[in-house]
């Protein structure tokens, strides 16, 4: 008998293309329905994830044939603990940014209020598609879905955005080439495009020049689309001109499920028994390496508190790929294997979403772009700059918060893997951010306003509870999370992973 | 012999503060609550602390585990002699300083009284945390607290030069902060485990090569800059832009001594004495302490401000106390835990007295303070007695912490260490003695501005806020001369070294 959660991986998906129409059509009726329906799904597909998750705990693997055609000749949708756990991440992260943009999109783009919604669903749709599929053409289409979306909710604002949008285009473009590319060419040697399928096809051909091609494409392709450091210059302007619930879309989500395409690739097509992964991964440690640093010092030279927050991605895409990297080396449990930097995927999540939620806080109260202007913040909007020191507190990676918990998992990690360089790499790390997000605080708290003693009558200005909310929960998930993953009890979802992809020395 | 009780007390005597913060915020708006939860909670903090005597002097251990955050780590609390040491000390301080506060705070007008008080609450939260934590890794945790908490406070006048400060603050403490984490990491790495336990961890000799244990210490020991270690100083003097109480007890009790804890924790319970001496890591620890001490005297001499005097004057003391546990000997370690409490009262004191001098006069600098001790007679007096107790002079306390440090020397047969010592206390009183001479003796010539003149003879004493825990730390620096054993301090810290056996 199969469980009616099995049916919800393609749900997932189908409910949120659908709603992307519908919301159209009721957009010409009534704009203001738009958000809802948008948040009614989005919940929706939130509470399917968790069942999914709790099923793929419990019960194992779904694998969903879609129209009933079987797996090399139809598209499969494969869902694991890795997937399930990234689809909660995402839908969770999205149902926060949808809540917030209902008032942030009214003030900033009144016009386009129903197109707005109809790409942001678009774009979930995008999402949920590469994170449940088993297909890896599909997967492409998916990655070509979010990627669309994403060009244009960038664009939405406008005049420079339209230049960042085009840079994301066309770089977003060459790397949707590059994993065509690999596609393809894996397709000539075997003939299936099923990942599971692929996997048990290739084995025989590791030696293979083309097999070893479509690898590098992979990597190149993925490495754009995720902002790996060397190429990530479409990501600072992308992340400054997109409204502020898409920026935390964009760091917090989008380029951690192309992290994601990344590990399904490496791990569930190639398997750990591809000759060419530990060169390719001792490299990506030294790239992450290289990556965590230049993007820190960037970001310090910013006065743009969205650059700047966007140059801090870049470093902790680094910190993601360095875990990622050292995956293959690990074996002491917990923190063997992908769980750092899954780990960390979670983590970055809610802090960057929560900085860059803040971020537009700022721009809609008062159109506060830059550091310096951010003068006498602390006592107008303290509730947001609580929970900007929060999270910012969490990226410097103070006790108990999750960057904490992050960054004690990937010293760990590297001193498994015997690495010294990388605990030290990790520890500059903290004093860069330390002194980019101290700036922030520090004005926001600290600089006395100019003629301050004339107007002390600087009154509370909050922003509206719809748009609070998401920022205060985000802020305050990034100390709880913090003290659960120091209790270990999430720590089970990612021994799963890694057992399924045989990482970490074996089971645990 | 030892048995471990599991209780919650550790637990309930942090969650003091930290409830009392929430508190703290909610009735920001009505001073009077405020304050009334500050004292409320440290009288209460003060009392819990004071419940887990019993146990401990009677051999046993009080442990209380939250989670255990990787294998071999527990993330909890562990109650020993050492520990409750340092928990009495921060504890009690609070209540006086949370009483001087109120004094201070009112007395000048200050802004953001709210954050000052949530901030403090935390900063206390930390101290106790250090000083109940049951391993590396929760002291990491607590340690990290405590300097993040305290950055308002420093940098609480919110002027370019306390912005500075507080920088500086951080810039410094969080560096060092990596190192401990890279230290707590790397212990792990080769032992297995973070847990403080008397005498060493076990098998951490055996699976770290000496080069790496040596390496290590190194790492320890830059994670430990609270401990305001020469070169490693000069976070400390420029901090003296917090407001006076801050000063008290941040930088003469929970901060610094956060540091200095740290690092007995690490000779003592760590690495252990025996494994010390066998890579003869006192010796440069010993050197490290013995530069520091006469070289922050000589800076002292040098200082007008009376707080930097002060601050220079702490850098020095707090160098006794890693000089004692450097000389790896019984007497040598009681000496250094009995000076954690003595020199906090002591020093505490003297802060009190600078915050006094300054609301009630204004003046920061000695030499204008010609003539003090006559207007303000009941604060020199004190100040005098802490004075003397920070040179050794009976009857204050200060003399038997460094009656311990000099048999300490002289059970490790090195009169040249003595004589370190002895040099350093008369440097000690060389820089205080002006002090003293210039408030009871000096002229206040410059005592005729405006129409004050008639006043030049009348006594103007410091609120009563402030001038009862003057008075009381002043007291109870004398009485611990006395009566060592007020709040059992001495028995503990004999527990304490009993139990650190191998020596």
């Amino acid at each position: 008998m199969i469980s009616v959660v099995e049916h919800f991986p393609v749900l997932v998906v189908v409910i949120s293309l659908l709603s992307a129409f519908t919301i159209l059509l009721v957009g010409k009726l009534n704009k203001n329905s738009c958000c809802f329906i948008s948040f009614a799904t989005i919940l929706v597909q939130l509470v399917m994830s968790i069942f999914i998750l709790n099923h793929v705990r419990t019960v194992g693997t779904i694998r969903y044939w879609l129209g009933g055609w079987s797996p090399p000749w139809g598209i499969e949708y494969v869902v694991d603990a890795l997937n399930a756990y990234i689809l909660v991440i995402l839908l969770f992260l999205a149902l926060l940014c949808v809540m917030y943009s209902k008032r942030n999109i009214e003030h900033e783009l009144p016009q386009k209020i129903v197109h707005y919604y109809v790409i942001y669903q678009l774009l979930i749709t995008g999402l949920c598609g590469i994170t449940v599929t088993g297909d890896i053409f599909n997967m492409y289409v998916f990655i070509e879905i979010t990627s669309l979306s994403s060009y244009a909710l960038i664009a939405s604002r406008g005049k420079i955005a339209l230049k960042a949008s085009f840079t994301y285009l066309v770089l977003g473009s060459i790397g949707a080439c590059f994993f065509l590319l690999g596609i393809g060419f894996l397709y000539s040697v075997t003939g299936s495009l099923n990942m599971h399928d692929l996997s048990l096809l290739l084995p025989p051909l590791y030696g293979n020049r083309v097999v070893q091609a479509a690898f590098v494409f992979f990597i190149v392709g993925l490495s754009i689309k995720m902002a790996l450091f060397p190429l990530h210059t479409w990501l600072p302007d992308a992340h400054s001109f997109a409204p502020a619930e898409i920026s935390a879309l964009l760091s917090g989500i989008i380029i951690e499920v192309s992290t994601y395409a990344f590990i399904r690739v490496c791990f569930s097509v190639f398997t750990l028994n591809f000759l060419a992964l530990p060169i390719i991964f001792d490299f990506l440690c030294w790239i992450a390496a290289l990556g965590i640093i230049v993007g820190s010092i960037l970001a310090i030279a910013q006065y743009n508190l969205k650059r700047m927050l966007a140059y801090s991605s870049v470093s902790q895409m680094g910190y993601i790929m360095l875990a990622v990297g050292l995956s293959l080396s690990t074996t002491t449990h917990p923190w063997c294997g992908l769980t750092p930097a899954l780990m960390h995927i979670l983590n970055h999540a809610l802090m960057k979403g929560c900085l860059f939620l803040v971020a537009g806080a700022f721009i809609y109260k008062a159109e506060l772009w830059n550091i310096t202007d951010f003068r006498g913040l602390g006592r107008k909007m303290p509730y947001t700059c609580a929970a900007f020191t929060l999270a910012a507190i969490s990226m410097i990676g103070v006790p108990p918060s999750v960057g904490f918990v992050s960054k004690v998992y990937i010293i760990f990690a590297s001193l498994d893997a015997g690495k010294f360089v990388f605990v030290a790499i990790m520890l500059l790390s903290t004093l860069l951010n330390l002194v980019y997000f101290w700036r922030v605080i520090e004005t926001m708290y600290m600089k006395r306003e100019e003629g301050e003693e004339s107007h002390s009558s600087s009154s509370k200005d909050e922003i509206p509870l719809s748009m609070l909310i998401p920022i205060l929960t985000l802020a305050s998930l990034c100390i709880i999370i913090g003290i659960l993953w120091l209790t270990e009890i999430p720590i089970p979802i990612l021994d799963q992973v890694n057992s399924l992809f045989g990482l970490g020395g074996g089971a645990p | 012999m030892t048995e471990i009780v599991e209780s919650m007390i550790p637990l309930l005597a942090i969650l003091c503060p930290a409830i009392a913060s929430i508190f703290i915020v909610l009735s920001g708006k009505r001073p009077n609550i405020r304050e009334g939860w500050t004292m409320f909670a440290s009288i209460l903090q003060f009392l819990i602390v004071i419940s887990m005597i019993p146990v401990i002097i009677g051999g046993d251990v009080i442990k209380y585990t939250f989670f255990t955050a990787f294998p071999g780590v527990d993330f909890g609390f562990e109650v020993d002699a050492f520990g409750l040491i340092f928990a009495i000390t921060s504890s009690f301080l609070w209540i006086l300083v949370s009483s001087y506060s109120i004094g201070y705070m009112r007395s000048l007008h200050e802004h953001a009284q709210t954050r000052y008080y949530f901030c403090f609450a935390w900063a206390i939260f930390g101290a106790v945390g250090v000083a109940l934590s049951g391993n590396l890794l929760t002291m990491f945790v607590f340690y990290e607290i405590l300097t993040v908490s305290t950055y308002p406070l420093v940098a609480h006048d919110q002027t370019p030069e306390a912005l500075f400060a507080g920088r500086k603050y951080l810039a410094y403490l969080l560096s060092s902060g990596c190192f401990f984490l890279a230290a707590v990491v790397l212990t792990y790495h080769f032992a297995g485990t973070t847990d403080f336990v008397s005498g060493g961890i076990p098998n951490l000799a055996s699976e770290a090569s000496r080069g790496a244990l040596m390496v290590l210490f190194a790492i320890f020991l830059l994670g430990f800059m609270k401990a305001a270690w020469m070169p490693f100083h000069s976070w400390l003097p420029t901090a003296m832009a917090a407001p006076t109480p801050v000063s008290a007890l941040l930088h003469a009790v929970a901060v610094v001594k956060a540091g200095v804890f740290g690092v007995v924790r690490t000779v003592c319970y760590v690495y252990g004495i025996d494994l010390m001496s066998e890579l003869g890591l006192g010796i440069i620890l010993v050197s490290l302490a013995a530069f520091t001490m006469i070289v922050a005297s000589l800076f002292a001499i040098a200082q007008d401000n009376l707080k930097r005097r002060l601050a220079y004057s702490t850098i020095s003391q707090l160098s006794y106390i890693l000089f004692g546990v450097a000389l790896l000997n019984p007497m040598g370690v009681e000496g250094a835990m009995l000076h954690i409490p003595f020199h906090g009262f002591m020093k505490i004191t003297l802060f009190m007295c600078a915050g006094a001098i300054m609301v009630v006069t204004g003046k920061r600098n000695i030499s204008e303070m010609g003539g003090i001790g006559r207007t303000m007679p009941v604060t020199m007096v004190a100040f005098t007695i802490g004075a003397l107790g920070m040179s050794g002079i009976p009857p204050v306390c200060g003399l038997i912490s460094k009656w311990y440090l000099c048999i300490g020397t002289l059970d490790a047969h090195a009169l040249s260490l003595l004589a370190v010592l002895m040099i350093s206390s008369l440097l000690d009183i060389v820089y205080f003695f002006p002090i003293i001479f210039t408030a009871f003796f000096g002229n206040s010539e410059e005592w005729t501005d405006g129409g004050n003149k008639n006043e030049k003879t009348g006594i103007k004493e410091a609120p009563l806020f402030m001038l009862v825990p003057i008075a009381l730390t002043a007291t109870f620096s004398v009485i611990f001369c006395l009566f060592p054993n007020t709040f059992y301090i001495l028995e503990l810290a004999k527990l304490a070294v009993a139990s650190l056996g191998g020596v």
